[in-house]
């Protein structure tokens, strides 16, 4: 039941990004074209996503469980540090320069455009550059607080990984 | 600034929203998580034992939704994705967008659509800066080259 309902949220949430414009780069880099021939369109994306999950979270943060029987996880973190800021000025640069952001350019490499696929790739080696970054800072730090001991090291690299 | 008319697409794009926003209210009021595509896909590099399946069935639907569209969207709305950045451009954008994603734990889905929604702080800030980012790398791409 729960890959079946995971299969189907998938499977809407990328009807609503071709439905909406995100897939196409144009019409993204059309909206973030403020000072040019701008497209307001997508203010009506967020505005509509917005509005229903709006109540959604609402009925959400009041159960301790969600309606198929499993955990209900809302996220946590309050803090708002450097990592925060400027991870999203990354993100926003490299949207910007493509009009792509990671939904959008996951259903177009599966609608068999290259370009997405060439951009979901390097996307992809971001990622796993980032899982090297935090692991040896992790490892580093593991080091510093606990140098007599460096077989606990693999053991002390897992990194906290909270989302969103 | 001026509006292109021409290209604006309201009720499409209304629609599009309200698809997004109820996709992400099931997922969170079914399966008890935030839809957020990047900690989605992230959390698969590397994959976990027990974590992976739910992962790879929503990326399976999300795969499957442009073949869908295809069979059932009228051709009015089957409009062709204008991609015109460069092999380099896509391949700087795309590690910008993989790393940065990571690294502030969220993108366009899970802190601009989730994290709004449910009124987060943290989120607020997280969209924007990525909103300010993109208005700005447009602006200067646009208009200053």
């Amino acid at each position: 039941m729960h890959r079946l309902s995971e299969f189907i949220v998938g499977l809407l949430f990328g009807l609503g990004l071709l439905l909406s414009g995100m897939t196409d780069p144009g019409k993204v880099l059309g909206f973030l074209d403020l000072f040019g021939q701008w497209d307001p369109s997508l203010a009506f994306v967020m505005g509509g996503a917005i509005l229903v999950g709006f109540f959604a979270f609402a009925l959400a943060k009041k159960r301790t469980t969600s309606f198929l029987g499993g955990a209900l996880r809302l996220p946590t973190s309050n803090v708002i540090d450097k990592r925060l800021v400027i991870g999203g000025l990354l993100f926003g640069a490299g949207w910007g320069l493509a009009g792509f952001c990671p939904g959008p350019a996951l259903v177009s490499m599966a609608a068999g455009q290259e370009k997405a696929l060439i951009f979901v790739a390097a996307m992809l080696v971001g990622m796993v550059v980032f899982e090297l970054i935090t692991w040896r800072a992790a490892v580093i730090r593991s080091v510093d607080f606990d140098n007599a001991s460096p077989l606990r090291r693999g053991s002390s690299a897992r990194f906290d990984r909270d989302k969103t | 600034m001026t509006i292109d008319w021409s290209h604006f697409t309201p009720w499409a794009s209304l629609a599009g929203g309200l698809l997004l926003g109820l996709a992400s209210a099931l997922f969170i009021l079914l399966n008890g998580r935030i839809l957020g595509i990047s900690g989605i896909l992230g959390g698969l590099i590397p994959p976990k034992r027990h974590d992976a399946i739910w992962r790879l069935a929503f990326l399976a639907g999300l795969f499957a939704s442009p073949w869908i569209y295809k069979a059932l969207a009228p051709t009015s709305l089957l409009t062709a994705a204008r991609i015109d950045a460069s092999v380099l451009l896509l391949i700087i954008a795309g590690l910008l967008v993989g790393i940065g994603t990571r690294y502030g734990a969220g993108c366009t889905s899970g802190h601009g659509v989730c994290g709004l929604a449910r009124l987060s702080p943290r989120s607020l800030v997280a969209t924007l800066a990525f909103m300010g980012a993109g208005f700005a790398v447009v602006f200067v791409a646009r208009h200053l080259f």
